[in-house]
């Protein structure tokens, strides 16, 4: 009976493992390992390759992408949308980086910035090596990774006194982004980091259902920031500018200059000072994500 | 064990140590939000806090049992649940400037996430750690019946942890901040102790 009951078990497995092929079209994994935090799974299929944190293969559950043929060009709409702060600061010198997934922002802004002094924070050392290995993630002498938690690092920052022209948060689990990432406290420590032109971007969804704490958070800290969101994806881009908010004429002005020098990623700037909107279209009664309330993975579900 | 005011007795027992339990793995599981903004939600922050809730409930125990030996009363054992009610105040209260100087002095989070959570929680989870043993003498009348009632009060505490643990994160941390659920864990402590004190002097026992 034992033995039946091994047969039945493995075909069971094998009828899963078939599933899975049939629903990612041909998606191979070329790797996978479970990390203190996650497990990360690589895939790959004819065109790009992955990283994701869940097994569940799930719409938008990767966490980061990659062309095989034109690796500069960008997959994902957020990483588009994060380069559209240069509408706003278009020479950052220093930028730190919150959350390394597959690195698709670190070769963007280095591919732009050759000699922009780059610092990024991730708390997985597996998630470092899986970038390294299979998404061409280098460390040089203006790259440096951190293995730490991301307000650790934030809070010594802060203590040391360093200045970032950019500041760009895209730190996320398997579910959502860490709840003592997402409160008043956080972001008031954060943005101290800026320098006098300094920006902090914030990769974000407007699908989720913490849209309306989450950005009645920000706005809380911040007053008006800009809210970027486009057709056909969840993630929403939240700019803030403590230097104020330029104008749309100005941004179309640098559009106009800048658009040749991000066509190599696959996108149009000029199509972007449109979508800088400070509209609050948010439940401003929403509560406040504080170091005391942060259910944030709660109020996701 | 069949007067009226024994039964009153022991219940009470019964229910303060599953209350008791279930405070205990609430702070616990508060304990990883509170160290959070300090020293991050890495592996090695939620090693520190459990090693500290083992360490402390183990020394409770200890203690607990070794009080347990001459003269147990309801009035003593009443007095764990208030002390350990007055000793989470120093959480609630200086929680914030605790972490703050722990964090200035050491630059390695794995360190500071230990010492902080030796400060914050040793002291309060080692009493609440002596009510369970102090509850088994005060409710074993013969030694054939020890295991049996020891067992009752295992099953009647680890339920009230797990209680605690699951009504804490599913629900407390949803509607209330963590100094509203703490400053209410503290107040239950402290009407625990006060009813044993009352039933104990009622009972006379």
């Amino acid at each position: 009976m034992r033995f039946l009951k091994k047969i039945k078990n493995f075909f069971l497995i094998l009828l899963l493992l078939n599933s899975q092929n049939l629903f990612s079209q041909g998606e191979r994994f070329i790797h996978q390992e479970r990390s203190l935090y996650t497990n990360i799974i690589v895939t790959e299929n004819s065109e790009r390759r992955c990283m994701r944190f869940t097994i569940a293969h799930h719409y938008g559950q990767n966490q980061s992408c990659q062309y095989l043929q034109e690796p500069e060009k960008l997959v994902f709409p957020y990483a588009k949308m994060v380069l559209s702060s240069l509408l706003i600061q278009d020479n950052p010198k220093k930028i730190l980086i919150l959350g390394l997934g597959g690195a698709t922002l670190v070769h963007s802004y280095r591919a732009l910035f050759p000699d922009v002094d780059i610092t990024i924070v991730e708390i997985d050392e597996a998630v470092v090596r899986v970038a390294k290995e299979y998404f061409g993630f280098a460390e040089d002498s203006n790259t440096h990774v951190l293995a730490q938690d991301g307000r650790v690092y934030v809070k010594r920052a802060q203590l040391r006194g360093e200045k970032y022209d950019l500041v760009i948060l895209d730190a996320f689990n398997g579910e959502y982004i860490p709840e003592h990432l997402l409160t008043q406290e956080f972001l008031k420590e954060t943005s101290s980091l800026l320098s006098s032109e300094g920006l902090l971007v914030s990769n974000t969804f407007s699908t989720s259902r913490l849209y309306d704490a989450e950005s009645a958070t920000y706005a809380s800290v911040f007053g008006d920031f800009f809210n970027v969101k486009m057709n056909g994806t969840g993630n929403r881009i939240i700019i803030v500018s403590p230097s104020g908010l330029p104008s749309e004429n100005f941004m179309n002005e640098r559009a106009m200059t800048l658009y040749p020098r991000l066509r190599r990623f696959g996108m149009d700037l000029r199509d972007f000072p449109i979508l800088m909107d400070t509209n609050r279209d948010w439940n401003r009664n929403a509560r406040l994500l504080t170091d005391q309330y942060s259910p944030a993975n709660l109020l996701n579900n | 064990m069949h007067s009226p005011s024994r039964f009153l007795r022991n219940s009470l027992i019964f229910i303060l140590t599953f209350t008791g339990g279930g405070i205990i793995m609430a702070i616990e599981l508060l304990g990883g939000r509170i160290l959070a903004p300090y020293f991050g939600s890495s592996v090695f922050v939620w090693g520190s806090i459990i090693t500290v809730f083992m360490l402390s409930l183990s020394l409770g125990y200890l203690i607990g049992g070794r009080l347990s030996v001459n003269n147990p009363s309801l009035t003593r054992f009443g007095n764990f649940f208030i002390v350990g009610s007055l000793l989470l105040l120093p959480l609630i209260l200086y929680g914030q400037s605790i972490m703050e100087e722990v964090f200035l002095r050491f630059e390695d989070p794995r360190y500071g996430s230990l010492l902080v959570s030796v400060l914050l929680f040793f002291l309060p989870t080692s009493i609440l750690g002596m009510i369970s043993p102090y509850s088994v003498r005060l409710l074993v009348t013969h030694g054939q019946h020890s295991g049996q009632i020891a067992g009752l009060l295992y099953f009647v505490s680890t339920l009230g942890s797990a209680i605690g643990t699951l009504g804490t994160s599913f629900y407390l941390v949803l509607w209330f901040d963590i100094n509203v659920i703490l400053g209410t864990l503290s107040l239950t402590l402290f009407m625990c102790g006060v009813l044993a004190m009352m039933i104990g002097r009622l009972s006379h026992l």
